[in-house]
């Protein structure tokens, strides 16, 4: 039984230091793969870190509230009688001088708690991170990304050639997806599986439980195409920065009437065993369904070229009281109105709760703020690159309306979509819209 | 096209050669009067005389010799060793004289020859006449080997390879003789040496087999296909020039493969497809590929050892299983 090396996982491309909020297993404990082991703390969430191996949690390596490299030994996992020496000592000799206390306080009382009180006051470089081995913590020693060859077994991932492929196109970290090959490694399917794509392979049946009702089959074909510059496109992407740095943003805002948006929200949650419904899901199942209809919204701007998106993979806004996160409710333009209500309330309500899974936090091709439950009217938000376009929603509220037979009253709602102009124009922007509003505005569109 | 058998899809193609070129001749043992030990010489003698049908003693090392000269002054035989396992006994007179001649003459002497006849595993032959031979002989630079699984393919490469200004050697097979198919009746048909070809489409992986383990495949290939894994089918047909490039495309579309082989696994024709694989197309296996060979053992002659040393359909079915992760693991 192999020993298993628990690092300090590297959630986003920023992330290049975590921190350790707490350890929810302690030295001693026997622990599954997939078991939830330790909480971090990222520069965007708080974020659970799986075992990627079974055994016993042999020794906890970094105390909670210690911040450590992206790649850094956090704790080792392996059977009781295996010899994990070798493992922690990637770099004997510091290993060996800066460890003699805790392994011998953790062997004299193996039930002690979560906070093994490694000798003290221990200076942060020559904190027991073995593989950094003291040094400023430089990138290729900690972490090296899962190399072709065989660089050393410190940070083997066992991965097959064509799921690293894959993995490396989507910038996606292998060490924190669990493989479900022999001796657990990682193929094809799993990286898919993370992916949430759907895209049809026998080899992985069953990998992600279907919802029958209304589920609409993935969009075939490639998530995304590159379509070269116009003349007028690239100049308009060379000036548009110097106007507004760095992303020239422009907005359009319209005025949705909800009468019967509102109406049917009403009707739906009245249903027994439906997901309620949200003016929020009712937009992104409207946005999703636009996005389609107008990819130039759902793109990025990368330099010579426009990446159009054929995913609406659609990042929610979430306010929390310290800031705020935007996790992503992938392929929503296959997903009905009642998986959206429902992936989109868990995922809000683990957002909340700090329990986001590290592919939720990015990979968004478009966003959505809403901040309608503030009773703000309108508002424009700013884009969230690479996202071509972000829409602001504001409250549904009780106006006076003209119709044609007089002064009534009406629900209305203000949309505000802001755009990135180096990669479209306004009446892009205008259009889709446009398409939105109808939507709302016949919303049983929204319902097939 | 004509549905004819294997047989007669390779005395049509000698017959169409002896008639296009009069310096095709044929030699070897019981191919005149007594028209072939597996009938494929049949109607030769009466048809084109005992010149150009010449039987012989049984000693394969000189009449192969006999063909090897002749063929240096120009003629261009083709010589039948009642089966493969016969062909041991000319080894000599294949690899030291037909297959480096050019090299040593330095150019002077090329040998257009054919040496051909059944091999493989048969029915119940034992261990000295039930071998698969081919791997003596795709080592050897200097020769081009073929390996036909089809009715056509036996007549395109058989007409291919008598008019290659090369040695072949080109090993057919006694369980395949009586196997039926569509063959083009075109004397001009061929099929050039050193191009494989996909027998099915598949999506999941890839499967490269020949002769009789093509078929085996093909059966295993029908049955996966209800569990809900599509497979495709590889006849490399020439293994020497081996095409790379169609195995290779295609395991770039499935990501995985399974060779089989019906000879014994060491150093045989699945490692050298395995080892091209690797090298070229490593990034985008999500499997090691998986060989499924005969044992490692001499052809046993009981029925029930014969079947167990031999690539059976479970075996293969596994394989395929395992390198598209569908065994639980």
């Amino acid at each position: 039984m192999a020993a298993t090396k628990v690092v300090m996982p590297k959630l986003s491309e920023a992330m290049e230091t975590g921190k350790l909020i707490k350890w929810l297993k302690k030295e001693g404990d026997r622990v599954q793969g997939g078991d939830i082991i330790a909480e971090i703390e990222t520069d965007k969430a708080d974020v659970e870190v799986e075992a990627f191996g079974a055994g016993v949690l042999r020794q906890i390596l970094v105390p909670p509230g210690d911040r450590v490299p992206v790649g850094a030994l956090i704790a080792v996992i392996a059977e009781p009688d295996d010899d994990i020496s070798s493992l922690l000592g990637g770099a004997a000799a510091t290993v060996a001088e800066a460890k003699p206390a805790a392994p011998s306080a953790a062997t004299q009382s193996p039930g002690a708690p979560p906070a093994p009180a490694p000798s003290p006051p221990v200076s942060p470089t020559a904190r027991p991170a073995p593989i950094t081995a003291g040094a400023p913590p430089s990138e290729p020693a900690i972490a090296p990304p899962p190399a072709p060859a065989g660089t050393g077994t410190s940070e083997r991932v066992r991965v097959s050639p064509l799921a690293r492929k894959i993995a490396a196109q989507a910038g996606m970290d292998l060490r924190l997806i669990q493989g479900s090959g022999p001796a657990g490694r990682i193929v094809r399917r799993d990286i898919e599986a993370a992916l949430g794509s759907a895209r049809p392979s026998a080899a992985a049946p069953a990998a992600v439980p279907v919802r029958p009702a209304a589920l609409r089959p993935a969009a075939e074909g490639p998530e995304y195409e590159d379509v070269a510059l116009t003349t007028i496109r690239a100049t308009i992407a060379k000036r548009m920065p110097l106007s507004k740095a760095p992303v020239p943003h422009f907005y359009v805002t319209s005025e949705v009437a909800m009468d019967r948006a509102w109406e049917l929200r009403e009707q739906l949650n009245l249903l027994e065993g439906q997901p309620k419904v949200t003016v929020n899901d009712l937009v992104v199942r409207a946005s999703a369904i636009a996005l389609v209809e107008h990819p130039n919204v759902n793109a990025s701007f990368q330099g010579d070229s426009v990446r159009i998106h054929h995913r609406a993979h659609i990042g929610i806004a979430v306010a929390l009281d310290d800031g705020l996160i935007t996790p992503v409710l992938r392929n929503c333009e296959s997903k009905s109105l009642a998986q959206i209500a429902a992936e989109g309330r868990d995922l809000v309500e683990r957002t909340r709760s700090r329990k986001l899974r590290a592919t939720e936090l990015s990979g968004a091709t478009f966003s959505i703020s809403n901040l309608g439950m503030f009773d703000v009217v309108n508002f424009s938000a700013i884009i969230n690159p690479p996202e071509g376009a972000i829409l602001a929603v504001g409250a549904v509220r009780q106006v006076p309306v003209v119709a044609p037979e007089g002064l009534g009253i009406g629900r209305r709602m203000h949309l505000t979509l802001s755009c990135d102009h180096r990669v479209m124009d306004g009446a892009m922007g205008a259009k889709f819209l446009q398409t939105v509003r109808q939507l709302l505005e016949e919303p049983l569109r929204l319902l097939i | 096209m004509s549905v004819i058998t294997y047989r007669e899809a390779l005395n049509a193609a000698l017959r169409e050669e002896m008639h296009r070129d009069d310096r095709v001749f044929v030699i070897g043992e019981e191919v005149g009067l007594y028209q072939g030990a597996y009938k494929v010489t049949q109607g030769l003698l009466q048809e084109f005389g005992p010149r150009r049908v010449v039987d012989t003693p049984i000693c394969e090392s000189g009449f192969t010799g006999v063909g090897i000269g002749a063929a240096m002054i120009g003629l261009r035989p083709v010589i039948e060793m009642m089966t493969f396992n016969f062909a041991i006994l000319a080894l000599d007179q294949i690899i030291n004289s037909a297959a480096k001649m050019y090299y040593m003459s330095g150019g002077q002497f090329n040998i257009p020859i054919v040496i051909r006849g059944p091999g493989g595993p048969a029915h119940q032959l034992a261990a000295q006449h039930s071998q698969s031979m081919e791997s003596y002989f795709y080592h050897v630079p200097g020769l081009k080997v073929v390996r036909p699984t089809t009715p056509a393919d036996a007549k395109g490469l058989l007409k291919s390879a008598i008019r290659d200004d090369n040695p072949v050697v080109f090993i057919e097979s006694e369980t395949l003789y009586a196997v039926k198919g569509e063959v083009p009746d075109s004397p001009e048909f061929t099929i050039p040496l050193g191009r494989a070809i996909v027998r099915r489409e598949g999506r999941d992986v890839t499967v490269v087999a020949y002769m009789g383990m093509m078929y085996r495949a093909m059966e295993v290939a029908d049955q996966l296909e209800q569990e809900g894994l599509s497979v495709e089918l590889v006849d490399p047909r020439t293994l020497r020039p081996m095409d790379t490039e169609t195995i290779i495309s295609s395991v770039r579309k499935t990501h995985r493969a399974v060779v089989v082989e019906a000879g014994a696994g060491f150093a045989g024709m699945g490692s050298e497809i395995v080892s091209f694989i690797t090298e070229q197309a490593f990034d985008d296996l999500d499997a090691p590929v998986e060989r499924v060979t005969g044992a490692n053992a001499p052809m046993p002659y009981a029925r029930n050892l014969e079947q167990a040393k031999t690539p059976s359909k479970d075996r293969i079915a596994q394989a395929i299983r395992n390198v598209c992760y569908q065994n639980g693991s």
